[in-house]
């Protein structure tokens, strides 16, 4: 009967004892409680049809680069972590077989254009995303963001945040080699 | 006349504040913006998380919020937008998580608890429940013996002997 009763005060303090346990270790685990921008990965990319930042230039229509793998930047010329990447954006655009696409995320066409112009222009073409409409159908909080897209338009990697060399190597390089074969 | 400049003058205030509220465009029609409104309670903002779309001030907030103005406009329904958003920022965008797999322990955790606290408070009133009143023959000779000559020092509750 003690026995008994010992174990009915024991389960519930174990339960609550288990609960604390769950919630300790998704407090401290090291991505918080942010989020896990992967929802499109996996998913067919936007139709996109943005403006071309230059006048006069052709729309950027996502649809006619089918069947070759497209890099897409998000970048805007008030990003500071934008101007950091810059050099490994330069240095992806050189990678074989690969149609890196920027799109400018609530910039001015002119500023965009300025900020090219003082680091390099590295992209095959441009968009402009003023209403910020394409980022949400990207799905991205900020930027710099990146997608990579394979021959299909399927979205194949994410990477939020400013590339750097790292990302370059151990994440985006290895993916395309994947989608060249 | 004191009451009505006091009234005035609230009236004033709460028109300054609700248009600080909408400055940006909405629906010309009452019943389609009343739904974007509700809408907007309902999706997380992405970059600050705890706050709904319709509550925060993020640049991103603002584009989802003329979003859905522009696809209630265009006839989709509150599901389809949903959705959309979800299927772009995966599920944590909803305050209302969907019912699957995934969100079982979310959904159906608070009953489990509940009824386990229930099983829990059942047992333990069961152990305790004893008769009252329903004594048999030793302890009713007992009860007779006690209440002619009164607690001996051996029924005394704590005055025994320490182990």
């Amino acid at each position: 009967m003690a026995m008994r009763r010992y174990l009915l005060y024991l389960l519930p303090t174990a339960l609550a004892a288990i609960v604390m346990l769950v919630f300790a270790f998704g407090l401290m685990r090291e991505d918080g409680p942010s989020f896990k921008p992967s929802a499109v990965i996996g998913t067919m990319s936007p139709e996109l049809k943005l403006a071309g930042l230059n006048a006069g230039e052709a729309p950027l229509i996502l649809k006619d680069y089918r069947g070759e793998i497209v890099v897409i930047n998000f970048f805007a010329s008030w990003c500071v972590p934008c101007r950091a990447e810059h050099p490994v954006l330069k240095q992806l655009a050189q990678m074989p077989g690969v149609r890196l696409i920027g799109i400018a995320y609530k910039d001015k066409p002119e500023d965009a254009l300025a900020f090219l112009r003082e680091l390099g222009d590295p992209f095959v073409a441009t968009g402009s995303d003023m209403d910020g409409k394409a980022a949400i159908g990207f799905g991205i909080t900020g930027v710099p963001e990146t997608f990579i897209l394979g021959r299909d338009g399927i979205i194949r990697h994410h990477v939020a945040g400013p590339l750097t060399k790292e990302v370059l190597e151990d994440e985006i390089a290895p993916i395309v080699a994947g989608l060249q074969a | 006349m004191m009451a009505r400049f006091v009234l005035v003058c609230w009236v004033t205030l709460a028109g300054l504040l609700a248009s600080s509220a909408v400055a940006e465009t909405t629906l010309s029609d009452p019943a389609l913006e009343r739904r974007a409104r509700a809408l907007m309670q309902e999706i997380r903002c992405v970059v600050c998380q705890s706050q709904s779309i319709g509550e925060s001030d993020a640049m991103i907030a603002a584009d989802m919020r003329r979003l859905i103005r522009e696809r209630i406009e265009a006839g989709d329904s509150d599901r389809e937008i949903l959705d959309y958003l979800a299927s772009r920022y995966g599920d944590f965008v909803l305050f209302r998580p969907p019912f699957k797999i995934e969100t079982l322990a979310l959904w159906l955790g608070p009953f489990a608890a509940l009824a386990l606290g229930a099983c829990f408070v059942f047992l333990r009133r069961r152990s305790h429940a004893k008769p009252a009143g329903d004594l048999d023959e030793s302890e009713r000779r007992r009860v007779a013996e006690l209440l002619e000559h009164g607690i001996g020092p051996q029924d005394a509750p704590g005055n025994g002997p320490t182990p």
